[in-house]
């Protein structure tokens, strides 16, 4: 075990552990924001800047400060480390820096964006940008494309997280996509019209952290703070069947894995689950979704006051309408209080 | 002209071949490191004071041992010349003239390392000194200095040139090694540091050409009579190449400690300024590093003269002072234009930034944009502030140095120059025709 | 009917095949790197196969690098895509490559490209309507000394003036060889490359 001290709070972590997961073992507001590391995905993290924080105190062995600010994902800890994320203004300047830089060429669509209410880089603009930009160039732009019949690939909001090209590589046996280019005009491709075909593949769009790669059966079909996730499951050969649901009113829109409270896909599913398997009926429904998320979808939370009792209203329909189908269903599944 | 140890030969007859190599003492320094332990060559290279020649100016010795030596893993030494920075040339010019001496580095640092395989990354535009180094190790092998046994010392070493393919990245050394393993030369995030896990997972040293090469006089000469050369800490001699407005551009072999007044006036070295015109200002160690002044590069802040050492360039910090370098010695005249320069240098970052980490991705690019509004004469005051806000939100805050090599020529342009960005501005488009290169002129026959 | 065993049955395309020679020395550096990492050699054998396939990668050449590596198109496409001396359109028989950088650019870059412009009747990045050039402009080729100067193939022309690069330019045309960095003799006699 190692003892780390960040923005003043100490923890006690095993050895190896990255500053960035310690902080979240603390957790609260010096948790440093992270958008490209993602902790099931391996070798990611390190790119996107956005986690940097000061090492004042290397370790208590070696106790001189780290000369650069450090990307806390990848940085592990060392006993006796002292750092600074939130208690320094370098860093916070830094840190809008990094910011800015990812938003200088990002197009700013939100409005008809998919991803918009649960984007990572909406939240990370709002909590630690800026309000205004100083970027006065054309913006990049690149064609939108289909990567496969699922999955729509707008290059044009990419941040180049890499974290969909680890899933290609861990998850799928042959990776057809990738980084082609370089520099800021290096981009997420095929480079030849070629479909991202595997059963895992759809995993793409749950790691995204921002709307560069989205749902295609769910395009355009409702803003996701319409939408009302339930938990679910059904029995899957190949992957968990463990999902999230997302409902306007009586209709499953979309299904995508279950997320931690980092926006971190608990268990990854299999694409026959999240496009083939839209009805009620395909699922065990287990009960609204606990979603720990600061965006958007959170603001405006049905877990609160009317927006529960509505969601509660809903399910209690769906119930009935299922019964009346004569659906077996497991016992106390749909009983919101069992969440 | 000092003392000369790699380029005093360079008129020799045959000196790039092995026959003519050896007639002027080649390959003694490998017959004694092989009748020496390898912790003993190891040693005196550590006693030579020998400085990394790429750039960083890390001491050899010192890196050569964070190696580290788990049992049954192979060790490689991979020797950098992916020589892209611009201003610089010496690596290209040693390989061309005398492969051999870098070829006998090889052997004897990989010997001291203990590894059995190495590489020299050598940059794909250079493919005729590919050819000439695989010339030179294909000679070796047939003498038997490389290969099984070498000259009966029981030790084996395979040496391959591998070329790049055009990215100056590659010369950061977990670029090359990415770039060696046949992947895009995105630099890794570190640690783990190439010693502990390079090549292929391997630990791995990655020395520049010169650094390698200058292992051969060490040995020659022993570590102890190495250090007496130089001044200070900075110990032996160094190849610098000296290019833009000087009358004898190319490459000079110098004792370090020689006066830079010295180095840019005399006819010795680049024989002054170009007709007859006055220096403006000097990039000493390659575009990466600080421009400075007349005034700042021939005296330091204190009044002192400024010598050609690593401790006496960066004398004063960024503020007044600059950095060795990898030696690349730009000279510029009165006539030149610092903010068109810098922003021709600004392209050549943004064009050369890997694209992995966002500040250096989206921050070079933009820098360069603004760059060119000043030298297409829109311009406004608070573009200059915002270059200076944007240059010192890239630096240290990316993934390899490359942020830090495009943010510096931008702040210290500004610090040194900023009327000049201000003329720009005030002046507008009348700026355009300014005079920012050598004379046209120059070019049309005489 | 009797399918053409040649032409690809997805794309229509011809299937490139490296010559004897390319092939042996495809072999050759493969095997200079550790056993199963022969993914390494990626860099000298695009370089190769733009030598023996008219100067450019076309999607056709990458799959056929990528199998003889045993390894996915795309890793081939992400690496091709990255180094800019891989030209992914096609090019002219000589490609002529200014430097644009520092101390070139000092010394007069910009009118040596204004005047090969000029003199071959084509903006830079554009290839004659003949076929004959290509010009491009990179980055620092590291012969500051010698500014300006442009490499076409693997020589360097350097010390430039503008009557001494429209002669180099015309002894090239009057030739009309294909030039590429790996120089096609290289491929053919390729003794002095060791194992």
């Amino acid at each position: 075990m190692a003892k780390v001290t960040i923005d003043g709070k100490t923890i006690e972590v095993p050895e190896g552990t990255t500053i960035l997961n310690a902080a979240r073992m603390i957790g609260g507001e010096i948790v440093p924001p992270a958008m490209c590391y993602y902790t099931k995905l391996e070798t990611s993290g390190g790119y996107c800047r956005t986690c940097i924080v000061k090492v004042s105190k290397g370790s208590e062995k070696d106790p001189r400060p780290m000369p650069k600010p450090v990307p806390s994902c990848r940085q592990t800890i060392m006993d006796g480390m002292v750092v600074e994320n939130i208690t320094s203004p370098e860093i916070l300047e830094a840190r809008a820096g990094v910011v800015e830089f990812l938003l200088i060429n990002h197009p700013l669509d939100c409005p008809i964006c998919d991803q918009a209410g649960e984007c990572s880089l909406q939240d990370l603009g709002y909590e630690h940008g800026k309000m205004k930009t100083r970027y006065e160039f054309k913006r990049r732009e690149f064609e939108k494309i289909d990567i496969g019949d699922k999955i729509k690939l707008h290059m044009t909001r990419c941040i180049l997280c890499y974290r969909c090209v680890k899933v290609a590589e861990q998850l799928t046996p042959g990776r057809v996509h990738g980084v082609v280019n370089r520099g800021d005009v290096a981009e997420i491709s095929t480079y030849i019209q070629h479909a991202v075909d595997n059963e895992m593949s759809g995993n793409m769009i749950d790691v995204c952290p921002v709307g560069a790669l989205t749902d295609k059966t769910f395009r355009f079909k409702s803003r996701v703070w319409f939408t009302k996730p339930v938990d679910a499951h059904r029995k899957c050969d190949t992957c968990s069947g463990k999902v999230r649901l997302w409902y306007k009113g009586e209709e499953a829109l979309r299904v995508t894995a279950r997320k931690d409270k980092y926006g971190e896909v608990e268990e990854w599913i299999c694409n026959e689950c999240r496009f083939d398997h839209k009805k009620t009926s395909d699922w065990t429904i287990e009960g609204p979704s606990h979603i720990d998320h600061h965006s958007v979808i959170s603001a405006n939370h049905y877990e609160t006051g009317n927006a529960l009792a509505a969601l509660k209203h809903d399910i209690a329909k769906q119930q009935k309408q299922l019964e009346g189908n004569d659906m077996k269903l497991k016992e106390g599944a749909m009983n919101p209080n069992n969440q | 002209m000092g003392k000369q140890l790699l380029i005093n030969d360079l008129d020799k007859d045959g000196i790039a071949t092995l026959a003519g190599y050896k007639t002027h003492g080649g390959y003694t320094a490998l017959e004694k490191a092989l009748k020496m332990k390898p912790e003993e060559v190891v040693e005196e290279v550590k006693k030579s004071g020998l400085r990394g020649r790429g750039g960083a100016g890390f001491p050899t010795g010192m890196k050569w041992s964070f190696i580290a030596k788990p049992p049954g893993v192979p060790r490689y030494l991979v020797c950098n010349a992916d020589e892209s920075e611009p201003g610089t040339f010496k690596d290209r010019y040693l390989m061309q003239r005398k492969p051999h001496i870098l070829v006998e580095g090889m052997i004897i640092s990989s010997f001291a390392l203990g590894a059995n395989t190495s590489y020299i990354y050598i940059r794909g535009e250079m493919m005729f000194q590919y050819h000439i180094l695989e010339k030179a190790i294909q000679e070796a092998y047939d003498a038997g200095l490389l290969g099984k046994n070498i000259l009966g010392s029981g030790y084996d070493l395979d040496l391959y040139v591998h070329c790049g393919a055009g990215a100056y990245i590659c010369g950061e050394e977990t670029g090359l090694i990415e770039s060696l393993e046949g992947k895009r030369g995105n630099p890794r995030i570190k640690p783990p540091f190439p010693a502990i896990k390079g090549a292929w997972g391997c630990p791995t040293v990655v020395n520049n050409v010169e650094t390698l090469a200058a292992v051969v006089p060490i040995i020659n000469m022993t570590g102890d009579e190495y250090a007496k050369i130089g001044i200070g800490k900075s110990t032996g001699t160094k190849l610098i190449s000296a290019s833009g407005h000087i009358n004898k551009p190319g490459v000079y072999e110098i004792e370090l400690g020689v006066p830079v007044e010295e180095f840019i006036y005399s006819d010795k070295y680049c024989g002054g300024i170009r007709n007859g015109k006055k220096l403006k200002a000097v990039v000493a160690g390659g575009s990466s590093v600080p421009i400075l002044p007349t005034e700042l590069i021939l005296k330091t802040a204190k009044g002192e003269p400024r010598l050609m050492s690593y401790e006496s360039l960066s004398d004063g910090g960024f503020v007044t002072g600059t950095m060795m370098g990898s030696g690349g010695f730009i000279a510029m005249d009165e006539d030149t234009s610092i903010v068109k320069n810098l922003w021709n240098f600004t392209r050549f970052y943004h064009h050369e930034s890997c694209g992995q980490c966002s500040p250096c991705r989206e921050g070079t690019g933009w820098m360069e944009k603004i760059l060119h509004k000043f030298i297409e004469g829109h311009a406004e005051t608070k573009d200059i502030d915002l270059l200076w806000d944007i240059q010192g939100k890239i630096e240290g805050k990316t993934i390899c140095p490359l942020g830090e090599a495009a943010a510096w020529p931008v702040a210290a342009a500004i610090r040194h120059f900023r009327p000049e960005f201000e003329e720009y501005v005030k002046k507008g488009r009348s700026m355009i025709d300014v005079k920012h290169y050598y004379r046209i002129n120059n070019l049309q026959p005489a | 009917m009797q399918q053409d065993s040649s032409v690809s049955k997805y794309s229509g395309k011809k299937h490139v095949k490296f010559s004897d020679e390319a092939l042996a020395l495809a072999h050759k550096i493969m095997k200079r790197y550790p056993e199963g990492k022969q993914k390494s050699a990626i860099l000298p054998i695009l370089h190769i196969a733009q030598a023996e396939f008219e100067g450019w990668l076309s999607v056709e050449t990458m799959d056929y690098v990528a199998t003889l590596l045993k390894i996915q198109s795309i890793e081939v496409y992400e690496v091709a895509s990255f180094y800019s001396m891989f030209n992914l359109k096609p090019v002219g028989k000589c490609v002529i490559e200014v430097c644009r950088t520092g101390p070139c650019w000092l010394m007069g870059a910009e009118d040596l490209v204004r005047f090969i412009e000029k003199k071959l009747g084509i903006k830079e990045g554009q290839t004659t309507p003949d076929g004959m050039f290509t010009l491009k402009t990179v980055e620092c080729l590291a012969s500051c000394g010698t500014a300006p100067m442009m490499q076409i193939g693997e020589t360097y022309h350097e010390n430039l003036t503008f009557e001494k690069c429209g002669a180099v330019l015309d002894e090239y045309k009057n030739k009309g060889e294909q030039v590429s960095h790996w120089r096609k003799e290289r491929i053919k006699h390729h003794s002095d490359i060791h194992r």
